[in-house]
């Protein structure tokens, strides 16, 4: 694992030599995330964002679990349970808010992690397998966040719940019958919610899992840099600790303090007001809309409205799910052998056409579906798909790279490492050292 | 053939959704141009709430407790009446500054009395309230609240100020928003001139803050000085309105003042720490380029 001259584990106490010949779990932690595992010298900040997201999931957990201690899973009472956690548990308005903000800063700093990874091509070989253990990550997110957004039994958990669910009735001939399986009825009720609680609970352990399994990968052939170019030798890395376990507690210190303004000064501003109103399956709201972080996918579900051999509904869902389905085979549309993007000046250009077109996806997932935002958001879904599907693979196929530094070193001491995104880092033109 | 088509099936499953996109964009704009969408009245005439100075916004926000009292005993003379507060217990009146003598003596002079079962027979029963008690429902049931309130249930009060866009201004803004829909005008336009088949349907009242303009609640707040303020606050519609709503606030965020000072001190830690983060990532890196 990792490169040959990684700094061995040499315990020096006699207790800690006696447990390292027994259960080697010091050695384990000292080579993943301490002395021993090697990692460039040029990483930016944005590669701050895996630990941060780990941090996010680590609050989510610690939240959830003591919210468990207090919620009630049954939809007669999860609501009032909710109020009573708010009202009467002690500091329970700050474990509620905690984890409700903590979901939405968990997927920020997810979507630039992933941002990061398209933009430095960390997907490319030999990190194929770290890039699709993401997107394994991804989805487990996407289903935990779902059903942890059903359990406060509001209006738009249980209309969330309804419109979610439904996408398998658009499986032809059984999809109907596979809803109510999953739902355990005809419509999201007590069934629903006791299940969805229990998975809630669940989900975020193989989440933990998993990032074990990418954390692993990852260090088979160790972090992708700002430059792209592989590790050389020695001089090209640092060891972890204390040079990055220094750099992400900057990283980790200014993710909380965004956390804390959310949480303590604009708890509610990422939520909806009808989930302050307890569900009810006669009155449905005027808006659906999920939570934020799936908007640009609503909006890709939502653009479909023509039937074209098969029903709208299925295209829409079909593409809803494609549309994150496509990332497992991004290693292999990209053909192009340069990782960053700082060398690649046709692709950069798309990469931030991409961000835009997302962003714009986001917006109109979270508008409501006016003539005027469906064309927007027909357009952005289209775009989004070409993106991915025919021009990455065509660009990368013909696109004229620019020359790349001959290692990290090198890139490092011309002040060319990219590690800042500035003009001059991507310049590119790099001289052989003298 | 196989191995062609897998060759190319990326652009094949690109150009496929593009081409459904497309067939889905030209029907959404033909839709557009030949069946534009007409305006109504919803649209053209429903309001945002007007802005409402509390003394809880803004980060260092705390509650006025004299004006949130002010609100209860509107709420307690007015809205009580059809809308239930049944996230808030009578004991939680302490944190607004009643003591607890008169939270109890509030308790248990409370109109609608808690329902309870006789000792002896097992007969439903109803019983004074005490300070634990949250506050009672003014109605049995939905059916009973329907029967009451032209087929309208009275939502719950606890949460309204978070449970609406706006918020106590929305909530504000409704409760002075009553108006006649033949004189109603919005950015120079007159609704019983552009909407003049616009009816009011029986029953209902019209509402320019309220989605859809008609509400079934009749104007709760009509005179000044419906409600006798005892710290000698002049009660005004618009007075008592802001004082419910200052009440309502309470009640959906009763954390939000402890919520405000916690979050300040956590800033102020969160800033030191980062900034200690920050010297030790310079001291460590300290003579190495990156």
């Amino acid at each position: 694992m990792s490169f040959p001259w990684a700094e061995e584990y040499k315990p020096k106490h006699p207790a800690m030599q006696w447990l390292d010949q027994r259960l080697p779990l010091p050695r384990l932690v000292y080579g993943a995330i301490g002395a021993g595992y090697p990692v460039p010298r040029n990483l930016n900040y944005f590669w701050n964002f895996g630990v941060l997201a780990g941090a996010a999931l680590a609050i989510q957990i610690i939240t959830g679990i003591v919210l468990a201690m207090h919620y009630a899973a049954n939809a007669g009472v999860a609501f009032d349970s909710v109020e009573s956690i708010m009202r009467d548990v002690n500091a329970g308005w700050f474990l509620r808010y905690a984890h409700a903000n903590g979901a939405s800063m968990f997927f920020i700093v997810v979507y630039v992690h992933i941002f990061r990874g398209l933009y430095y091509g960390s997907y490319k070989p030999p990190r194929e397998m770290v890039w699709m253990l993401g997107v394994v990550i991804f989805l487990l997110m996407m289903a935990t966040a779902f059903m942890g957004y059903v359990l406060p039994w509001g209006q738009m958990s249980f209309w969330g719940a309804q419109v979610i669910t439904g996408f398998f009735s658009a499986i032809p001939v059984v999809g109907e019958n596979i809803r109510i399986w999953l739902l355990g009825g005809y419509a999201p009720d007590q069934a629903a919610l006791n299940r969805f609680f229990s998975l809630h609970y669940l989900l975020p352990f193989v989440i933990a899992g998993v990032i074990i399994l990418h954390i692993w990968a990852l260090h088979i052939p160790g972090s992708n840099n700002p430059t792209g170019v592989e590790v050389k030798g020695p001089q090209d890395t640092v060891p972890f600790h204390p040079y990055y376990t220094a750099k992400d507690g900057v990283g980790v210190g200014v993710f909380l303090l965004v956390f804390a303004l959310l949480l303590f000064f604009a708890p509610n501003y990422l939520g909806h007001p009808d989930n302050y109103i307890e569900a009810n399956p006669l009155s449905t709201p005027a808006h659906i809309v999920p939570e934020w972080y799936f908007w640009p996918f609503y909006a890709i579900l939502r653009s479909f409205t023509a039937d074209f051999i098969l029903p709208a509904k299925l295209w829409g869902v079909l593409a809803m799910f494609g549309s994150i389905l496509l990332l497992f085979f991004l290693p292999w549309l990209d053909k192009s052998p340069v990782r960053s993007s700082n060398f690649r000046p046709v692709y950069r250009v798309f990469f931030w056409i991409l961000v835009v077109d997302v962003l714009v996806l986001g917006y109109v997932g979270g508008s409501e579906a006016t003539p005027v935002y469906l064309m927007l958001g027909q357009i952005t879904s289209g775009y989004y798909f070409a993106h991915f599907l025919i021009i990455l693979p065509i660009v990368s196929a013909l696109e004229r790279t620019r020359p790349l530094p001959n290692s990290i070193t090198e890139a490092v001491l011309q002040g060319k490492s990219g590690s800042r995104m500035s003009e001059t880092a991507v310049d590119g033109n790099v001289a052989p050292a003298e | 053939m196989v191995s062609l088509i897998l060759r190319y099936i990326n652009y094949i499953i690109g150009a496929a959704f593009a081409f459904v996109l497309l067939i889905a964009l030209w029907g959404t704009a033909s839709e557009l141009i030949t069946n534009p969408p007409k305006a109504t009245a919803e649209e053209e005439f429903h309001l945002e709430p007007e802005p409402l100075a509390l003394h809880s916004d803004g980060p260092f926000g705390t509650y006025d407790y004299r004006q949130v009292q002010r609100g209860f005993q509107v709420y307690k003379e007015v809205c009580s009446a059809c809308h239930s507060l049944k996230q808030v217990a009578f004991r939680d009146l302490e944190k607004i500054g009643y003591s607890e003598a008169q939270v109890k003596a509030i308790a248990a002079g409370w109109q609608i009395e808690q329902p309870d079962v006789n000792k002896d027979t097992g007969e439903p029963a109803t019983r004074p309230n005490v300070a634990s008690d949250r506050f009672p429902l003014p109605f049995a049931n939905d059916v009973a609240a329907r029967a009451a309130n032209n087929n309208a249930i009275p939502p719950d009060l606890s949460l309204m100020a978070k449970a609406r866009e706006g918020g106590p201004a929305y909530i504000h803004s409704l409760l002075t928003g009553y108006t006649d829909p033949k004189t109603f005008t919005h950015d120079g336009k007159s609704l019983a001139k552009e909407f003049p088949d616009f009816t009011v349907p029986t029953g209902l009242h019209f509402n320019p803050y309220f989605p859809n303009l008609n509400i079934a609640m009749p104007p709760p707040l009509t005179q000044d000085g419906q409600v006798q303020y005892q710290d000698g606050t002049r009660a005004t519609v618009d007075q008592m309105s802001k004082d419910v709503s200052a009440f309502l606030m309470w009640t959906a965020e009763p954390n939000l003042a402890k919520r405000h000072a916690t979050g300040f001190g956590a800033v102020i830690f969160l800033l030191i720490f980062t900034g200690l983060t920050f010297g030790a990532y310079r001291n460590i890196w300290r003579g190495i380029k990156h």
